[in-house]
């Protein structure tokens, strides 16, 4: 691990105050940060311990939805009242990412910023990969690609300085893509809102880019809007063993049902893309159905349009769509009918 | 152990037993070190990727430190050298504060084996992927391998070496009821897992008791105050894994020790 020198902050302008320095980075839970210094993937500066930061409140907001601080803990948001009522889907997939260790570290904001598990982006021994060396080409394109992408990815060939076939691996992202959330930040200049969508980014030329969040800038909360798939949610995660694994595949699926007729959807993947994968047109096609199977089928296509798989990944594709409708049928018929 | 991934091994430049290795150097050496080195060559390798070159030169240069010296029989010379960010911290373990002077780069897990001698707490993975460094902050389980010694200060710490009723126990009476059904059950085959799997247990014994969910409670519909089934037992206890495989006895300890009995 490289040296760094270590400050805690005790309230956010102190944080941002801090973050102006090049090579700053926010520490919150550590799980990710921590293991990618020891990695030598991250190599900061100054560590900004931000754990002290009064962001750990989850409180009701003006029509209806939650607000999230950044600080909560991943155990504390997944068991929370509200959510365990209202969000069953953002529990379910909280509970199903990492362990109970740490998701008592873990934390929202930390969450939404982890880096991809890419073996190659992991591994400084490897010395293509353009998220962690810009422009040194992609070592997983034709490396082994088990937990790739298989929609939204760039892929100019493993040379290419744009090539970037990594996925996002967070659980909770995905089910809160599906809720439709916001992204509350904090800057030096003020501060902004930013639609879940808008958040994480695809690669496009410039995979080094996660998000959409500017230098210095810090996440405050995360807020959902009023709830909507309380009763029929699931969240589906697929993986090589069924604990303490990251998703191969997940899904993330809610559904406003009037008896057997859905009259909105909430849809959105995990494991698939660089991003969490949400469609609108699959929650629109969706919208004033019948939950069925063909329905549910429909909807994965448009999901899985135009997904292109690699040599130990090409799997995905199927089980994704499998996941889809599996999804949609376990959510339809009640969140607490899933076993 | 890396149980998450099926990762093709790198042709080089680091076998398992070498990134150990630099692990263990790595914290003690200083930037001085590197100086012989020139920034710019330092720079030009970054931007060709090549970090793996920077690693191995940085893994020789520590080598040749730790050679230099055993060869002149001085202990304390890598000790010695001077760290780059030092500072002092106080931690509190198991009730008592220690004030140490560390590198921010030490973890709670290293602090507590190699500053502060409890090696109670085991270190398995060092990446947060097994739970043999598993302990309680302010009555949390965490893990402490990636948990930094500096951002633990000003919390109650609590390790397998405080969980016993006495300080000195001399009798499973002395042990707590986790540590006595382990003993009981036969909860462990080498051993090593189970300082992070008994610190874990008894966490998660707690969480039930309050009410906490697992997503087992979710898949089987008991997300309002679920009990402690077998199902939730190896659920909860996902986050310790066991390499001898002690899995059955494990449960069958968690189980007694949840239901206040050892036996
Ligand atoms: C063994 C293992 C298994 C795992 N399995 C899963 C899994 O199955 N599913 C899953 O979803 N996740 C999994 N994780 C990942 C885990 O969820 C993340 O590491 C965690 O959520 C990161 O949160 P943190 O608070 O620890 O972040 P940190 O490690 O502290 O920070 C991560 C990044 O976020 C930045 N950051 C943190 N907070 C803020 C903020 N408020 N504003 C701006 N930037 C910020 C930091 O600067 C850093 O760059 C696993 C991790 C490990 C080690
Ligand atoms: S040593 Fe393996 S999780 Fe910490
Ligand atoms: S008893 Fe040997 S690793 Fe668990």
């Amino acid at each position: 691990m490289k040296s760094f020198a270590y400050s805690r902050a005790t309230s956010n302008a102190q944080a941002l105050e801090a973050a102006r320095a090049r090579g700053t980075q926010f520490l919150a839970g550590g799980t990710n940060l921590v293991d990618l210094m020891k990695y030598q993937v991250e190599q900061p500066v100054t560590l900004v311990d931000i754990n002290h930061l009064a962001l750990t409140e989850i409180s009701q907001i003006d029509g209806g939805g939650i607000s999230i601080g950044a600080m909560v803990r991943n155990s504390d948001l997944a068991n929370h009242p509200l959510v365990r009522t209202n969000y069953p889907l953002l529990s379910q997939a909280l509970l199903s990412g990492a362990s109970p260790q740490l998701r008592n570290m873990a934390s929202t904001g930390g969450n939404l910023m982890q880096r991809t598990r890419c073996y190659y982006f992991n591994d400084i021994s490897f010395s293509a990969c353009n998220k962690r060396a810009p422009g040194s080409g992609c070592a997983a394109l034709e490396g082994y690609n088990r937990i790739h992408a298989i929609l939204g990815q760039t892929d100019k060939g493993p040379t290419s300085g744009e090539t970037c076939i990594a996925t996002h691996p967070s659980d909770m992202c995905v089910a809160m893509a599906a809720l439709q959330a916001t992204v509350e930040v904090e800057g030096r200049g003020g501060r902004r809102t930013i639609p879940f969508a808008e958040f994480h980014r695809l690669p496009g030329n410039d995979p080094s880019r996660d998000t959409t969040l500017r230098e210095g800038e810090l996440i405050t909360a995360v807020t959902l809007p009023s709830a909507k798939f309380a009763k029929n949610a699931f969240y589906l995660k697929a993986r090589d063993r069924n604990s303490y694994a990251f998703a191969l595949i997940s899904v993330a699926a809610g559904l406003e049902m009037e008896g057997t007729t859905i009259r909105s959807a909430g849809l959105a993947m995990g494991g698939v893309a660089h991003k969490p994968w949400r469609i609108p047109e699959a929650e629109k096609a969706l919208a004033g159905q019948l939950a069925s199977p063909e329905n549910f089928a429909h909807a994965a296509d448009i999901l899985l349009h135009g997904a292109h798989g690699y040599e130990h990944n090409r799997f995905k594709i199927e089980l994704a769509k499998q996941g889809v409708v599996r999804a949609l049928t376990v959510a339809a018929q009640g969140t607490s009918e899933v076993a | 152990m890396t149980p998450f991934t099926n990762k093709p091994s790198p042709s080089q430049p680091h076998a398992d037993n070498t990134e150990v290795l630099t692990d263990v150097l790595e914290p003690r050496i200083c930037a001085s070190e590197l100086n012989a080195e020139s920034a710019e060559e330092i720079e030009e390798l970054e931007r060709h990727g090549l970090l793996s070159e920077i690693s191995r030169r940085r893994f020789i240069q520590a080598s040749s430190a730790l050679a230099a010296s055993l060869a002149f029989g001085m202990p304390g010379f890598i000790e010695a050298q001077e760290a780059t960010h030092n500072a002092t911290v106080t931690l509190k373990v198991n009730g008592k504060p220690q004030t140490l002077s560390l590198d921010s780069r030490t973890s709670l897990l290293d602090a507590l084996r190699e500053h502060m001698d409890m090696t109670g707490t085991k270190k398995g993975c060092d990446h947060g992927q097994c739970g043999a460094c598993t302990v309680l902050i302010d009555g949390r389980r965490v893990n402490s391998c990636l948990t930094l010694a500096f951002v633990s200060e000003g919390a109650e710490i609590t390790t397998i070496e405080g969980l016993a009723k006495t300080s000195d126990p001399k009798a499973i009476e002395d042990l707590s009821a986790v540590q006595a059904a382990f003993l009981m059950h036969d909860g462990y085959q080498c051993g090593y897992c189970t300082p992070g799997q008994i610190i874990s247990a008894t966490a998660a014994i707690t969480e039930q008791q309050k009410g906490e969910l697992s997503i087992v409670s979710w898949h089987s519909g008991k997300n309002d105050q679920p009990e402690l089934t077998d199902d939730e037992i190896r659920e909860r206890m996902s986050g310790n894994i066991c390499r001898c495989g002690a899995y059955p006895n494990i449960v069958a300890a968690v189980r007694a020790a949840s239901k206040g009995a050892s036996a």
